[in-house]
């Protein structure tokens, strides 16, 4: 009963702290995979509209971290609400965040048995119950918002890498959103590619969506986004406006990172 | 050389042409398939040289030196001394078609077989008008089939329900009355139709988080799979009547398609399951940060992959099962084989087994082949656009 008690008071008192512009916080959040520990101690607050970009070396628990914020990982410590919704194992609120978080994948993962029209309009179809002819209105307008239109009617597979992740963006878009969470949306992409995708990302930012993103792209971090938050081992090492970060790395690991990452 | 081939473009202004012609033509393949080389002439004129050998006597056979009308062997001897004798065959059609089926009745299984034809089309072919009811009428026919062929029986067939004659307006017919290819075809529809929902949820169940869940269809599947299909029809001919009262029957042609359809649901679970694990996670992962519940990103998503994927497997299974409806000849029912056997037991048209088997062989081959094709074609159209 005490125990509850004290959850309880917690919870309200960050709830209240926060205000309403917080759409992500996390507390004290730790996971494990089995005996490893790969997140120790992550802590993090995000407003509404606030960009941020996170980075580090392979390994350090970028992925990990952010699909924890729509529970495509479980966390075993601590807590993470979004958008007011605390995620516990209670299936109805985990989809309740989920249909306010879009993510986008590093490697896609657009459905290939589906046109990229009916990719989009899937979502909003059966967990939104929005009408079709609306919803393939609206997926029209979010194509056109990542210029490729004209593609509508084919299949992911007759697409190029760079079009198929401004599909999968569109796709997460056409479900209305207030989170987007990208994974290195970038990194399966030639060069050329990067551009047409990264352009799609600045304009969206432009329009005042709140974004985390996981790249490796430090034109785009600098750019864009609020906060740079650098990881390594599991733990947030340092957390900055991209100004102090790329200028005055506080951390002798920051520096080694970003000399090696701006580096050559 | 053609003008085109000639041009030469400044750089960046190169036109798109037509490809090239003249790269086709009868004489051309035949070279290029046939007589490629010394190794592939040989084959080609060895395979010739076995059709000649092959063909034209089994032409003259089957269909020259045939005799389509005659009362018995002897006659059919009489007319042509090497030819089949058709004429048997056209003697016991009905009952290698309708079995014991009251003649006057057959009517009912002549219009479940045009019916079932109706039903297999919106599930065939997606592309029809009205399909959603349509769709609808297909899942409603094992009820009106079911209706048709068995009457007033059809629903005392199961066990503890017996309700008052004439209910159903068509006069009963026992089950013990059917036979033939409507056997085989109402075993083979049934397995078929009723194993593909069953493996789907077993192959599922055997992924599933659910501990128990899991553990069942494992059972279920490894103790189907480890038995022999003949040892469980035995099991349903005899042993299931053990755990019903005394008294109590269940209808022994519905306990042998229970245990059809549970034979080839392991099967179809684990060829499913096959198709399944060939999803990549993020597939999984995509549809479940979109919101989509457990079963609409099975439905929407995993399972039209996974099921596409496992189309030659299911289609085998099923070619398999219905093949294997000819066993149920071991517990007494005569299907096709076992009354074309027993009416191989006629002195008066003694001997004529060839035709006997040739005419069933036919009758499986066109059913299997048809199947063959048809998952052939459906592969085919799934592929489209899916591929680069
Ligand atoms: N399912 C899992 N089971 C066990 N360990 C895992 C699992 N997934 C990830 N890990 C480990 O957790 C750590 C963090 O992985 P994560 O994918 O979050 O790294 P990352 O920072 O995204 O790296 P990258 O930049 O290469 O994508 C890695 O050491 C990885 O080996
Ligand atoms: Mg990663």
């Amino acid at each position: 009963m005490g125990e509850m008690n004290v959850a309880e008071e917690i919870k309200t008192s960050i709830q209240s702290a926060a205000g309403d512009d917080e759409v992500i916080q996390i507390v004290d959040m730790h996971k494990w995979y089995g005996d490893f520990h790969v997140l120790k101690n992550i802590n993090l607050n995000v407003k509404r509209g606030e960009r941020i970009v996170i980075c580090g070396p392979s390994g350090s628990g970028k992925s990990t971290m952010i699909r924890c914020i729509n529970r495509l990982e479980e966390h075993q410590r601590g807590q993470i609400i979004v958008d007011g919704i605390e995620l516990t194992n209670d299936l109805k609120q985990i989809d309740a965040i989920r249909r306010e978080v879009g993510m986008v994948f590093q490697h896609f993962n657009l459905f290939p048995h589906l046109t990229v029209l009916e990719n989009c309009t899937l979502g909003p179809i059966w967990v939104r119950q929005t009408p079709k002819r609306e919803a393939e209105e609206a997926a029209m307008k979010y194509l056109e918002r990542v210029k490729i239109p004209e593609q509508a009617k084919k299949y992911p597979g007759q697409l190029s890498g760079g079009q198929q992740q401004r599909v999968a963006i569109a796709r997460s878009l056409c479900m209305n959103p207030k989170i987007m969470l990208f994974d290195e949306p970038t990194s399966a992409l030639d060069p050329e590619m990067i551009k047409e995708v990264l352009d799609v990302m600045v304009g969206l930012a432009e329009t005042g969506m709140t974004m985390l993103c996981v790249t490796h792209e430090m034109g785009f971090a600098k750019t864009v986004a609020d906060r740079v938050m650098f990881m390594d081992e599991g733990e947030v090492i340092e957390e900055n406006t991209p100004d102090i970060f790329f200028d005055n790395p506080r951390h002798e690991r920051t520096k080694l990172f970003l000399s090696q990452i701006l580096g050559h | 050389m053609s003008d085109v081939a000639m041009h030469s473009y400044a750089p960046g202004t190169h036109p798109s042409l037509p490809p090239p012609i003249g790269q086709a033509g009868v004489l051309l393949w035949l070279r290029a398939n046939l007589f490629s080389s010394w190794v592939n002439t040989l084959m080609t004129l060895i395979g010739i040289f076995l059709l000649y050998k092959i063909l034209p006597p089994l032409f003259d056979w089957s269909v020259l030196e045939a005799v389509t009308n005659a009362g018995s062997r002897a006659e059919c001897r009489e007319i042509s001394a090497h030819g089949a004798c058709w004429a048997f065959i056209g003697d016991r059609i009905s009952l290698m078609v309708y079995g014991f089926y009251p003649v006057e009745q057959r009517w009912r299984v002549d219009l479940s077989f045009v019916l079932l034809g109706l039903a297999l089309v919106p599930v065939l072919f997606d592309k029809i008008p009205h399909s959603k009811p349509a769709l609808l009428y297909s899942c409603c026919y094992p009820l009106i089939a079911g209706w048709l062929l068995l009457g007033d029986k059809f629903v005392n067939i199961l066990p503890y329900v017996d309700i008052g004659k004439n209910y159903l307006i068509l006069s009963g017919v026992q089950t013990s009355e059917f036979g033939g290819m409507m056997l085989n075809t109402v075993v083979g529809v049934t397995g078929i139709a009723f194993s593909l929902p069953l493996g789907i949820l077993l192959a599922l169940g055997r992924r599933s988080h659910l501990p128990i869940v899991r553990a069942v269809c494992v059972c279920f599947i490894e103790f189907i799979r480890g038995v022999p299909l003949i040892t469980l029809l035995f099991v349903a001919s005899t042993m299931l009547n053990y755990f019903l009262p005394p008294g109590k029957t269940f209808d022994l042609l519905l306990r042998v398609l229970i245990m059809v359809t549970l034979f080839s649901a392991a099967y179809i679970a684990e060829v499913v399951r096959g198709g399944l694990q060939a999803i990549p996670n993020g597939q999984y992962e995509a549809a479940n940060s979109m919101g989509l519940k457990y079963w609409q990103s099975m439905r929407l998503i995993v399972l039209p992959q996974a099921l596409k994927i496992s189309i030659p497997g299911i289609v085998n299974t099923f070619i398999g099962l219905f093949k294997d409806t000819t066993l149920v000849i071991i517990i007494g029912l005569l299907d096709v084989l076992g009354v074309g056997r027993s009416s191989l037991a006629d002195a008066k048209w003694n001997g004529l087994s060839t035709e006997v088997y040739v005419s069933i062989a036919m009758f499986f081959f066109i059913c299997c082949f048809s199947m063959s094709r048809y998952s052939i074609w459906l592969e085919g159209k799934l592929d489209k656009g899916y591929k680069r």
